[in-house]
């Protein structure tokens, strides 16, 4: 009982401090990428390498005043960060690091975190809502509707990853792909389940960005269009949770895509040890081709998005569920 | 058959556009980092006006004829000098520069028969007052040793 306890509260404590940190230090990440992308040096002033900025950041934000302007919902207001930050956050307690470091072994965990990852985009709605500003509204419209048509693709390229493993358990589905890179979902389903897996991680990948609302799917700030759409009336801290959340989840969704794909915490080759190293590995280099997508494409027109997933991603991604279940059944 | 190529070729420009991208990100940095590092102006570049120091004897080398003062359209240029014992000719006393006035126009170091005076490279200023742009050159050559 106590053991239990013990845990529970080392794993609480380790996964908002990883989450916490991993929101610090991945702005810091991409203001560097940023700016060596544009061949600029990037944040340098602030300690070695720039590397106390983000508690630079951190304390400016926290100093400012958190304004809450006439108008808006006082409630929804107040709870929208935290309902974008705690989903992400509760999503880590499912995502297995290691072989046994992960907080909660759930057989649904895919599910789990699928579930959780939708209502940080109720949280995005309800934000811009509450503060009664038309950008906010308009930026709502466009996070919702992205949504369900990104949501959609995204499921079905899981599903037919869970047909495919027959598991939703992710710490199994990572042991799956034990043995070498070549076991690896992305690589071991082309063989044994449907020859259109790689194309269906693409889809995953794209459809990750989206759920995220990264660039170049950042409809729900285009700053250049809507001010900074959701997070228009925002301040201080209340911005600051908004962005800690924003990072959580594009964290949830490399460890995600290094699980389902790329084999979690297996080693890439079979005489190397498998470790929670390879985990991180993977998701950091995950979300570094974030980074580099951000900084490489414009933002696409709003009508393009939604043309993309209903005309392009849904499809392939039906195509792809069908000849998994066919290359199931012959095979 | 078009909607695969059209998926093609879009797939293909993204990953290409993403090539480009990393090949810059590992490129030297072309930035110059301002406060801590200045370029170095070119040959011709046109700052405020300043003294030439005389190699030989440190000094000036002004002879304090006034065409510089004569040639300047917008008078900025104020200058005196004294008889002294021993020397010849006259000695600069005061040399100021008013550069709030001036518009590097170069008349005066084009006038300037014995090439006392150049342009500086200096580009960087700024001042809390419009005072901290009346120069003393004079001054100025001196700090300078």
């Amino acid at each position: 009982m106590t053991t239990e306890l013990i845990r529970l509260l080392a794993f609480l404590v380790g996964i908002i401090a990883f989450a916490a940190l991993n929101a610090a230090y991945l702005v810091w990440v991409e203001r560097k990428g940023a700016a060596h992308f544009q061949r600029r040096i990037g944040p340098k002033e602030v300690g070695p390498y720039g590397l106390l900025q983000p508690l630079a950041d951190g304390a400016k934000l926290m100093s400012k005043q958190l304004l809450i302007p006439d108008g808006v919902d006082p409630i929804l207001f107040k709870i929208a960060p935290l309902m974008v930050l705690v989903p992400a956050v509760m999503s880590f307690v499912t995502i297995p690091f290691g072989e046994h470091l992960a907080a909660r072994n759930i057989d649904l965990g895919l599910l789990m975190v699928f579930a959780f990852a939708s209502i940080n985009v109720l949280g995005l709605l309800l934000g811009s809502w509450g503060s009664a500003n038309k950008y906010a509204v308009i930026a709502a419209a466009r996070v919702i509707s992205q949504n369900i048509a990104y949501e959609i693709p995204m499921l079905l390229t899981a599903i037919a990853l869970v047909m495919a493993t027959n598991t939703m358990n992710l710490n199994e589905m990572v042991s799956l792909q034990g043995g070498g890179f070549w076991h690896w979902n992305l690589i071991k389903l082309t063989f044994t389940a449907s020859p259109l897996t790689p194309i269906a991680f693409l889809i995953f990948f794209t459809t990750m960005l989206a759920e995220t609302n990264r660039a170049p799917f950042d409809m729900a700030e285009a700053e250049s269009e809507l001010v900074a759409g959701s997070f228009t009336e925002y301040s201080g801290m209340g911005f600051g949770v908004f962005f800690m959340g924003e990072y959580a989840n594009i964290v949830i969704g490399a460890a995600l895509t290094t699980v389902l794909f790329l084999g979690g915490w297996q080693s890439p080759l079979p005489f190397l040890p498998n470790s929670v190293v390879w985990f991180l590995m993977k998701m950091y280099v995950i979300i570094f081709t974030v980074v580099w997508i951000r900084w490489t494409f414009p933002r696409t027109q709003f009508y393009a998005l939604l043309n993309l997933s209903w005309k392009v991603l849904i499809p392939i991604s039906l195509v792809n569920l069908i000849v998994t279940a066919g290359w199931l059944k012959v095979f | 058959m078009a909607y695969f190529n059209e998926l093609y070729s879009g797939t293909k420009s993204l990953f290409i556009g993403m090539g480009i991208t990393i090949k810059e990100f590992f490129k030297p940095v072309v930035t110059l980092q301002y406060p801590h590092e200045s370029l170095t102006m070119t040959a011709r570049f046109r700052g405020h006006i300043e003294l030439v120091r005389d190699l030989e004897s440190g000094g000036n080398k002004c002879i304090v004829c006034g065409m510089c003062q004569k040639a300047c359209p917008s008078g900025c240029i104020t200058g005196n000098g004294e008889k002294r014992e021993g020397v010849k000719g006259k000695v600069l006393t005061e040399y100021t520069l008013d550069f709030t006035k001036c518009s590097l126009c170069g008349m005066c170091v084009e006038s300037c028969k014995p090439a006392a005076i150049q342009f500086s490279k200096d580009y960087n200023l700024a001042g809390p007052s419009r005072e901290a742009y009346i120069y003393d050159l004079l001054k100025r050559l001196e700090e300078q040793k």
